[in-house]
């Protein structure tokens, strides 16, 4: 029995495969995390990034002029509308055919453009407009009194964010936000396809050295999982907190 | 404002929307077209233009076959979680966690490299009457897309069967109603009902999911422009015109999702 188990295990995974996973040299454990490391990297800069682009796109939309409002709205469209996919492609070779002809502008010699930086900036930008458009709800949200008075007060634009606005929108923000996370965790597997060294881009490299391709996929698909049943844990947490005090959800559900 | 809103005729609000900015952002569009129709390069279109049709035919038909056959999933996966027994309910559970937890191009490359290198090592899978087929991309895409679009879809089935009122559910008891016959009548209709928003969005998203198959050899609209590139060396012209090709499909899909909820009629009981 033992050994028929193991006979399939061996046939499924290949041959002793789970030593592949070893943090020393024969074993490709140490690519593995790094690669995990790189993509929790990109997925928090692209989503740091989409937030502050939210932030700004959201003031535009609410308070802009109308021809700033009207260029939001194709920038939160056109973003939403075509795959990811495609952007990076985009954007990918385009960002670094610009800086290029900038540096060649410049008289300086062109550069190779840093795979996980474009990333963040690109996943960013698409990041951003989902992000807009979850703070524009989550600011509408606020009881507008609050921010009557606190420009009743004389606050600042600058200090009416920080001290009411961005505080006031977080418990309608956060489970918007949190799901634009648990997004930006699983995109960085795109990036895949411009050949960054992210986890799902590594875990190819490695199955197709080795053959054992279940072994690597399931490894990596156990590492995805736990960072998003951890962030799906932390959210909860923070969620509670900044809701503290409010009624609690009567969702249908 | 407020005239346009008292005076809701189709001209009225046309002219409201149609303001003297947007005139001048509208005639800017049309010059960025313009300006990319004739200092772009789009020689390369005649040649490719039957390949692109059929890329854009296999891209829609990767859609519809897998965001069915999800949803047909997706239905006893919701109805499970949302009242079924717990042996039934808890794996269902775990597979949509499974699912929504990992990202969708690993789950295609453990299906396509992972099944596909191991398949060829049973002789009688090689000789069955499915290994033409399987030695060929588009099940593992279409397996990979089902599989993803059920899990998110039973996600939201579960919220949908869970939300309907419950006293619809009694009253189909009362009248006698079987099981079954409550289940196909009342409470399927009015969950799918519920779930349609949310469907219609997520189907924008299985649409954006497609292009990924490009990575395991299947032919979509997405690697016909990959294709152009690496062939001709026009990197920009084949990835705007992809980028319109998405844009034309998500619209024709949000507005027939338009035009299917507004059919069913807005208010339940």
């Amino acid at each position: 029995m033992g050994s028929d188990l193991n006979d399939i295990l061996v046939s499924l995974f290949g041959s002793s495969t789970l030593e592949l996973l070893a943090l020393d040299p024969p074993g490709r454990g140490t690519f593995l995390l790094w690669g995990f490391v790189n993509s929790i990297g990109i997925a928090l800069g692209a989503f740091g990034l989409g937030v502050v682009i939210g932030i700004g796109g959201a003031y535009g939309k609410l308070y802009g002029g109308p021809i700033l409002r009207d260029l939001l709205e194709v920038y939160t469209t056109l973003l939403r509308a075509v795959p990811g996919l495609v952007w990076i492609l985009l954007l990918y070779f385009a960002g670094s055919d610009l800086v290029n002809q900038v540096l060649t502008a410049f008289n300086r010699p062109a550069i190779d453009i840093n795979g996980i930086a474009a990333g963040i900036v690109v996943l960013g930008l698409v990041q951003g407009a989902y992000s807009t458009e979850v703070l524009r709800g989550a600011i509408l949200a606020i009881p507008q009194g609050q921010i009557e008075a606190a420009r009743a007060y004389g606050m600042s634009p600058g200090l009416l964010l920080r001290r009411i606005t961005l505080p006031a929108m977080l418990p309608f923000a956060i489970p918007g936000l949190a799901n634009l996370w648990l997004i930006a965790t699983k995109d960085t597997a795109l990036l895949a396809i411009v050949g960054v060294n992210e986890l799902t881009q590594v875990t190819r490299t490695a199955g197709g050295a080795t053959k054992a391709y279940f072994t690597f996929f399931i490894a990596a698909g156990a590492m995805y999982l736990a960072l998003t049943l951890v962030s799906e844990f932390v959210l909860a947490r923070l969620e509670r907190r900044v809701r503290r005090g409010m009624p609690a959800m009567t969702g249908g559900h | 404002m407020v005239e346009i809103v008292l005076n809701s005729t189709r001209r009225a609000r046309v002219l409201g929307w149609l303001q003297p900015h947007r005139v001048v952002l509208i005639v800017i569009a049309l010059a960025i077209v313009l300006a990319c129709a004739f200092f772009l390069r789009w020689d390369w279109l005649p040649k490719y233009a039957g390949l692109a049709a059929q890329g854009i035919w296999r891209t829609i038909w990767l859609l519809v076959v897998t965001s069915a056959l999800g949803l047909a999933l997706a239905i006893p996966l919701g109805l499970w979680q949302a009242a079924g027994p717990r042996w039934l309910g808890i794996p269902a559970k775990m597979f949509c966690t499974i699912i929504r937890g990992t990202p969708l191009l690993l789950q295609l490359w453990l299906l396509y490299f992972g099944l596909g290198s191991l398949f060829p090592q049973y002789p009688w899978i090689r000789q069955s009457f499915l290994w033409p087929y399987l030695r060929d991309a588009w099940p593992y895409a279409v397996l990979s897309l089902t599989i993803s679009y059920a899990g998110y879809e039973g996600e939201v089935m579960r919220g949908a069967f869970a939300g309907v009122p419950r006293g619809q559910l009694e009253a189909a008891r009362a009248f006698g109603m079987s099981r079954a016959k409550m289940f196909r009548r009342i409470w399927l209709p009015q969950a799918l009902h519920r779930a349609l928003p949310t469907l219609a969005g997520e189907t924008v998203l299985q649409l954006q999911a497609t292009p990924l198959v490009a990575t395991i050899t299947m032919v979509d609209i997405y690697s016909v422009a990959s294709r152009v590139r690496q062939e001709t060396f026009i990197t920009y012209e084949p990835l705007l015109l992809l980028a319109v090709v998405y844009l034309v499909i998500t619209g024709i899909l949000v507005f027939g999702f338009r035009k299917l909820e507004a059919r069913i009629p807005k208010r339940l009981g």
